[in-house]
Formats: structure tokens, sequence, C-alpha cells
């Protein structure tokens, strides 16, 4: 089938034409094919097969009125993750809430609470006083993870913002961007860092550190994908809560008996 | 079939495909390999998160050789304190018993970190004043950690609810004892959350001193029962503890 054309080189059957497209596309999809052999390089045998990132979702629950302060949470934090012992840097802290007659509410967390609390920090009287543990919120909608410039930051399937730090450029974005104020620059590295939900243990079963090492069952984890996890019972048998709602974060740590004051 | 194409377009050809080529080479080189792979992000960067060495081993691996202790500690107030906390993260330890030993803190401070009287602990957490609390002798020679009991029970109430023993000390309500309005049962020092004191549930508690008829001393204040207050209990209002307070 033969149409008449004007132009010379251009009467092309449309055999022809498939052909010549087909061929292309092909050749374009060789250097493709051959990156992609080379993409499962630097994965493991047994993430995504043996664990199934789908299946699970993470969450942790904090029951204010059971935390005593001992910052035994903040102390096997720092020793499972080798966060730098300065009293600045921390993966989760423990904040003092104090409430005073006239109307003040003072918070203060000398060294994250790792060496406990000692006196009140104010003379003023008292109208009510308790602790409340921080941890990065693993938010549904991060605004971290939105303002990263190359990508180094990113919530996996199984719900945990993590950080990879050998991608990482340091540009501090996502500092500003936490409105927890969850992260830091690790000195050394000069990457940013973060509460990862201990994922080296969770993805093995294991609770993360803070969970492991609270003496008054205050912090509860679990998978809010399994029904007989902690975590359910936490969320069917407490009013919980969630610091800044209004910021359309959709935070994973939900917090019970928790006070107006706390931000 | 490549000579019927016009020469303009086959001069073309060569630096697209070279374009083309540039692209590939330079995105093969540029962009990490396993990036793209379940998002925008590095797929092997989960995984180098995910095998990072293990500290703390959890309870459960502590319990396979030291059965002893867990079932100690089973029955104990101490059952919710995991052996990390006070011996430390023993991951090493588990995978070889040679090379770590953990650690036995038997100083005060470590268990004061969790029992020094602080006012912002929740009530009812076990707690003591260390100055006051035999300030030389260590806590381990008096209780034994894995199964924390007193030594023996306390004698008053105030052993363990101090803040209201100091409150109602200073207040109109001085004199009486707790008894008075609680009714406490016999193994309440012994084991008191298994054995709760009760407050009193009927307004007539109350009434037996501050009711119109009441044969207490005169200088007590009379309410009549059948006006004030209607269905509510007098201790919903009133701090019993602190009668005077607003």
């Amino acid at each position: 089938m033969k149409r008449d054309r004007p132009g010379k080189g251009l009467d092309t059957s449309r055999r022809e034409f498939c052909k010549t497209i087909l061929l292309g596309t092909m050749s374009l999809a060789v250097p493709g094919s051959i990156l992609a052999a080379t993409e499962k390089k630097g994965l493991s045998d047994w993430y995504g097969t043996k664990y199934e990132p789908a299946k699970h979702l993470y969450a942790m629950g904090i029951k204010v009125d059971r935390c005593i302060g001992c910052g035994r949470c903040v102390d096997a934090c720092k020793k499972e993750n080798n966060v730098p012992d300065y009293p600045f840097f921390f993966r989760t802290w423990v904040e003092r809430y104090i409430e005073t007659e006239d109307g003040q509410t003072i918070v203060d967390s000398p060294n994250g609470g790792k060496d406990g609390f000692k006196t009140l920090p104010s003379d003023k009287k008292v109208f009510k006083t308790f602790f409340v543990p921080k941890i990065c919120n693993q938010c549904e909608k991060p605004p971290c993870v939105q303002v990263c410039p190359v990508g180094a930051t990113y919530r996996t399937e199984d719900g945990v913002v993590l950080v990879d730090s050998q991608y990482c450029i340091g540009c501090r974005y996502c500092i500003q961007a936490c409105p927890y104020g969850m992260r830091f620059i690790r000195p050394e590295t000069k990457t940013a860092e973060k509460c990862t939900f201990c994922y080296h243990r969770i993805v093995k079963g294991l609770l993360p550190a803070c969970v492991e090492a609270c003496p008054t069952q205050a912090r509860v984890f679990g998978d809010l994908k399994s029904k007989a996890s902690p975590i359910i019972q936490f969320m069917r048998f407490n009013k919980t809560f969630v610091l800044k709602p209004g910021l359309n974060t959709e935070p994973k740590v939900y917090y019970a008996d928790i006070d107006r004051e706390v931000r | 079939m490549w000579k019927r194409i016009p020469e303009q377009i086959r001069h073309l050809v060569v630096p697209i495909v070279a374009l083309v080529i540039i692209y590939f080479v330079a995105r093969h080189f540029l962009v990490p390999p396993t990036f793209g792979l379940w998002g925008h992000y590095r797929a092997a960067s989960v995984v180098q998160n995910a095998e990072l060495p293990l500290k703390y081993a959890g309870s459960e691996a502590c319990a396979d050789c030291h059965s002893e202790i867990a079932s100690t500690k089973k029955g104990g107030y101490h059952r919710g304190v995991a052996c990390e906390i006070c011996h430390g993260a023993a991951y090493t330890h588990t995978q070889d018993q040679e090379k770590q030993k953990p650690q036995i803190p038997r100083t005060r401070a470590n268990c004061l970190l969790c029992h020094e009287y602080q006012p912002s602990r929740p009530t009812g957490f076990p707690q003591v004043v260390s100055e006051s609390h035999n300030p030389l002798k260590l806590c381990t020679a008096c209780h034994q950690p894995h199964d924390p009991r007193p030594p023996h029970p306390p004698k008053g109430c105030d052993a363990c609810h101090a803040t209201i023993q100091r409150t109602i000390a200073v207040s109109r309500h001085g004199d009486l004892v707790c008894t008075t309005c609680h009714e406490v049962p016999n193994n309440h020092r012994l084991s008191p959350r298994g054995n709760m004191a009760k407050k009193p549930q009927t307004r007539e508690a109350c009434g037996k001193c501050h009711a119109q008829d009441a044969s207490a001393s005169k200088e007590i204040p009379r309410v009549d029962m059948a006006s004030h207050g209607g269905k509510y209990l007098c201790w919903e209002c009133h701090y019993p503890h602190m009668p005077g307070a607003r």
C-alpha cells in the first residue's frame, strides 16, 4: 500500500517505519538493561525477601504519666547508635515540664535527662510537674524528606524516616524543616542524623534500644499492621495525641495522658 | 534506507546519538547504582541502616542462660526492668562470654537515678530522699535488686505517702489518722497495688463529724447534709487532706 507524497525520500512504507522505530527504541533499551543489571549490587539477600518491609508499619506510644525521668532511654540510645556524647546531640531525650502557680511553664532538659534530673530549676511554687520523652515522630508526611535536595533522607516502606549518611551533603535543610527539632549534624561526618527507631534492631524483631531500656514501660513499640502488637493495645485503651497536629505531618509517635502545655 | 533520509537529518543524527550516549554514560557514573529502585533514594542505604551492629541484646537473650535470675525477677517489682538497664549493653557478651563481662553497678547513684525523690515523678512510684535514707549504706545491703522488697514492711503511711502526710499535717485534719477515713486491707503494706486502700464511698463518712446532729466537738463546722452538695461525695469538692484549700 503506497501513497503518493510530495518529496523524494519520504516514501517509507508503514512496515519500514515501524521497524525503524522499534529498532531505535530497542537500541536505547540496551544501556538501560545493563544499568538494571548493576542495580541489584549492594543490596543484601535477606532484606526484601526474609524481611518484607511492606508487611510492617512501625509506631511508638508514650505514656507520659509513667515516665520517671531516669534518662535510661537517652543513655541506651546514645550507646546503641554511637551518638556523640555531648549535651547537644540527641536522638531521643526527656524534658521536664514545670507549670508554676503563677501560670508560667518552664521546660528543661539537663544533658537530655541522661544523668537524671536534680533539683527544680526555679524556686517558684509548682502547680504541677511531669516528664515528657521526645523522639523523632517518624511522620507519615515528613517535611525533612520533602526539603532534602539530593534524596539523602527518605521514608521506608515500613514507615521509618532514615538518613543516607553516604549521600548526605550536610546542607542542614532538614534540620530547619523538622518542626520537632529532632535532627542534628554529626560533628565527625558533617552529615545529618536522627532517630531511626533503631532500624537495625526492629528489622530483626528486637525492640528499639530506648524501649528496651525503659524501666516503667512508658514507651510502647509495635507494628500497626499486626493486630497482636502492643501498640494496637496502646491505641485502643488510651486516648492518644500527637505533637503539633496542626502541621499535618501525621506523626507516628502517639502520646497518652499528655498535658496541653506540651509542644 | 539510510541514503533515502535527507542529508541534513543524517547529519543531525550523529550529535543526537552522541548526546544520548553521553547521557547514559554520565548517569552511570553520577547516579549511585541503586538510586531510584524503591523511591527517590539509594535502596542500598536502607540495607546499610538495617545492618548496623547491635549493642543491646534484649532481656529475652539474657533469660536464655540466666533463667534462674529471670524467674526471680518475674514475680518482683522489677519484672519490667530489663537486665541491660543496670548491667549495661551486652550483645557482645551473648556472642562471646569471655570477650565482655557485663558490669554490676553497686553504687547508690545507680539506684537513685530512678528512686531519688523527684516532684516530677508520677505519684506512687517508690522514691526515697537519699540524704535521710541510710546515707552510708549501699542499697543492695537491704534490697535485693532482682526482687526488690522493703526489708521490713513500712510502719507508717508516710513511708510511701509522704506528700499527703506533709500536707495533712499542717491542715485542720492534722490530728486524724489515715484509717479514720481510709479502709486499709491488712496486706496493703506488703503488696500495695494488689490490696488498695479505699476512699470513703458515702457522704455519711464525713457526716460523722460534719452533720448537724453529729456528736463531735462544737468547733467543727457543720453542714445540712440533706441540702448541701446533693448527689456528690464530699471529697469530690473538698480536699480532705487540706480542707482549707481553695
